[in-house]
């Protein structure tokens, strides 16, 4: 079995910069008290403009004004690791968060689906880099030894117990995950590196030190196995963007909108599930969130589509108060079901698939703007037609000729002796649900050459009521 | 071969005029109406444009003429989108006509809504035909629609008042149905002279 470490070297620093339109402005994390308030983490801008993580906040600000301060947040750390964890299951079935800011991924079992793994790590680095986070990966037989690898490597993949041996008993012994006291001695003892350590006895090495030491060295060099958690992927997705200002337009919110959709792609590509549900909650400082529905007819997960969709949904709404944070809930995540295409499409030009733009269209014009049409098997022409969607034909009545065009709403014609074609013809029927009709049909032209569809009630002399045109 | 490939394309796009007229290739897309498509210049709708039927009003066989190209397309499982009509298709009569309805499509919508609409249904390719009736349609937007009807290469129709006759239009054909006598005329064609003859179509039954 191989191991792969993702170690996210500023796990904290690049969930903060991949909300930033502008990763490239400096900026500091900043903790401590509010007494003493100290930097934790600067990006390159920030470092070049003299910053350094650990000095104090009035000493940096004495140097420059010109960063932006957020607040250090430890469990906004823990759930970008979540977040990347279940990136992660798409790429391997056991997924570890056992250590901190790290990816422990299954390696050994997916390789028959990813392809070799320098293909595979490509892939990873290219995924990882398009979500913005820094990373360095290590493989190795066994977890543990990935994990201190990557204390000191970025891109070794070892394939055999004597290369891993080899390749770690040249790591000195403060980078191999050993307690600082211990450390400290073995360094005062003259071992530097962990060969020299092995090389000991194994009986003076459990004399000399707790046992934990031995069972870590062993682990290490995977000769004891080490049991880890798998981690198992939520059933719902919940992504969060804080502003760092008021927001008042849409423009401003394309930005985090295209992050938080582009996440839920992650998310649902890793669980292999779409979505078909999901609300954006637009939170304001001093006011309940709006909420935007976001419905699709299908589950979809192609980020472009629930980018443009979400944004079409946004556009619509007017917010009266400015905007603080976008909020990003998918509850229903349905199992994905690749479109069927044929492989030799009639229509190879088709850049747009019909279900794609049925929901671009659904999302500008609204739920009820696309629909289809089936007949009814029912002589009132009121009851004929029904607006479906469900693509299923409906009976072929026979009878007389019906007109193309059925006006929504009967009108007086306005013509006082007009020209009948054909007719009567007398639909009587609906006593029994309350729409009852009991009318004659006439086929009737106009003085202007039009040929109109009109009744009138029985019994009644008044004018004819327009109901359709023969077009 | 590479610069005789390409002055075949100039000639069918008409770029260039020969002075000695030669046959375009027929279209694929008949009219249904033996008398119309020996009128056009290709033998059928002018392919992935935009053609314009001009009407006084309605209920003069707006429809009869394009329910033959209509039932082809869905016959052929292509869908047919009818953006913003004017009033409800009345199933019987479309079903009669030869008209599958399963593959068509009804849009609800209304100004330039349903203008975006039509232009995103021509443009993705995924229809057979597109019908529209555009309100107030300016130059503009009709030159949109015939760019997004070839970019789709999608067969696009809009039906629009017989007085808009006067104005230019980009569109690639032009014909106007007149009530009394019943009868369509060709106004505009691409790629040939209009004929001045005109062609008796019955409305109603």
């Amino acid at each position: 079995m191989r191991w792969a470490c993702v170690l996210l070297p500023q796990l904290a620093l690049d969930g903060v910069l991949r909300r930033c339109s502008d990763p490239d402005a400096p900026l500091a994390l900043v903790t401590g008290t509010a007494q003493r308030r100290v930097l934790q983490t600067v990006n390159p801008a920030a470092r070049a403009l003299g910053l350094r993580a650990g000095q104090s906040l009035t000493a940096a600000h004495a140097l420059t004004h010109d960063f932006t301060l957020v607040e250090y947040a430890p469990d906004e750390i823990e759930r970008w690791q979540r977040f990347l964890a279940a990136w992660g299951y798409r790429f391997s079935s056991h997924v570890s968060l056992c250590y901190p800011r790290t990816l422990l991924l299954e390696i050994e079992s997916s390789l028959a689906l990813f392809g070799p793994w320098p293909r595979f790590e490509a892939r990873l680095r290219e995924e990882l880099t398009a979500l913005g986070f820094r990373h360095r990966i290590v493989a190795a037989p066994n977890p543990l030894a990935a994990r201190i690898l990557a204390n000191a490597h970025d891109g070794l993949a070892i394939a055999n117990d004597e290369a891993m041996r080899e390749t770690l008993g040249r790591m000195p012994v403060e980078r191999i995950g050993l307690a600082r006291e211990v450390a400290t001695a073995f360094a005062r003892m003259g071992l530097r590196t962990l060969s020299q350590v092995l090389a000991l006895p194994r009986d003076t090495l459990a004399r000399r030190f707790p046992a934990q030491v031995q069972l870590h060295l062993d682990t290490l060099l995977g000769e004891r196995a080490l049991a880890l958690d798998c981690y198992v992927p939520p059933d719902r997705f919940d992504g969060r963007i804080e502003l760092n200002f008021e927001v008042e337009s849409h423009q401003a919110l394309l930005f985090p909108l295209r992050r938080l959709t582009a996440d839920l792609a992650a998310f649902l590509a890793g669980r292999d599930s779409g979505v078909q549900r999901f609300a954006l909650h637009l939170q304001h400082a001093d006011a309940a969130d709006s909420v935007i529905q976001v419905g699709l007819l299908s589950a979809e997960r192609d980020p472009a589509m629930l980018f443009e969709l979400a944004r079409g949904r946004l556009e619509q709404v007017q917010v009266v108060t400015p905007v603080r944070g976008v909020r990003l809930l998918a509850r229903e995540l349905p199992a994905f079901v690749p479109e069927h295409r044929e492989l030799f499409d009639e229509r190879p030009q088709q850049s747009l698939p019909w279900e794609q733009l049925r929901e671009r269209l659904r999302a500008r014009l609204g739920d009820e703007a696309v629909q289809g049409l089936r007949a009814q098997a029912d002589h009132r022409p009121e009851h004929a037609w029904q607006a479906a969607g469900d693509g299923k034909p409906g009976p072929i009545l026979q009878g007389p000729s019906r007109p193309g065009w059925l006006l929504r709403q009967p009108m007086p014609l306005r013509e006082s002796a007009p020209r009948i074609l054909a007719g009567p013809e007398r639909i009587e029927s609906g006593w029994w649900d309350g729409g009852d009709v009991r009318r004659d049909y006439y086929l009737i032209e106009t003085r202007s050459g039009q040929r109109a569809w009109a009744y009138r009630p029985l019994g009644e002399s008044g004018p004819f009521m327009l109901q359709g045109w023969f077009a | 071969m590479g610069a005789v490939v390409a002055l075949d394309d100039l000639l069918q796009q008409r770029r260039i005029w020969k002075a000695q007229p030669t046959p375009l290739p027929p279209s694929a897309q008949p009219t249904g109406h033996a008398a119309l498509d020996a009128l056009l210049p290709t033998g059928g709708w002018p392919e992935s444009a935009l053609s314009e039927i001009l009407m006084p009003s309605e209920g003069v066989g707006e429809l009869q003429l394009l329910w033959p190209t209509l039932a082809r397309l869905t016959r052929n499982a292509e869908r047919v989108v009818l953006v913003a009509p004017p009033h409800v298709p009345y199933p019987q009569a479309w079903q009669v006509a030869g008209v599958d309805l399963r593959w068509l499509a009804i849009i609800q919508a209304c100004g330039r809504d349903a203008l975006w609409a039509t232009e995103q249904c021509l443009r993705s390719g995924s229809c057979g035909a597109v019908l529209c009736w555009p309100q107030r349609a300016d130059d503009r937007a009709l030159r949109r629609l015939q760019v997004a009807a070839e970019t789709g290469q999608t067969l696009a129709f809009a039906y629009r008042p017989l007085q808009e006759a006067i104005n230019p239009s980009p569109a690639a054909l032009r014909i106007a149905v007149d009530a009394r006598p019943a009868q369509v005329r060709v106004l505009k064609c691409r790629g040939g002279l209009p004929s001045s003859a005109a062609i008796p179509l019955a409305a109603g039954q």
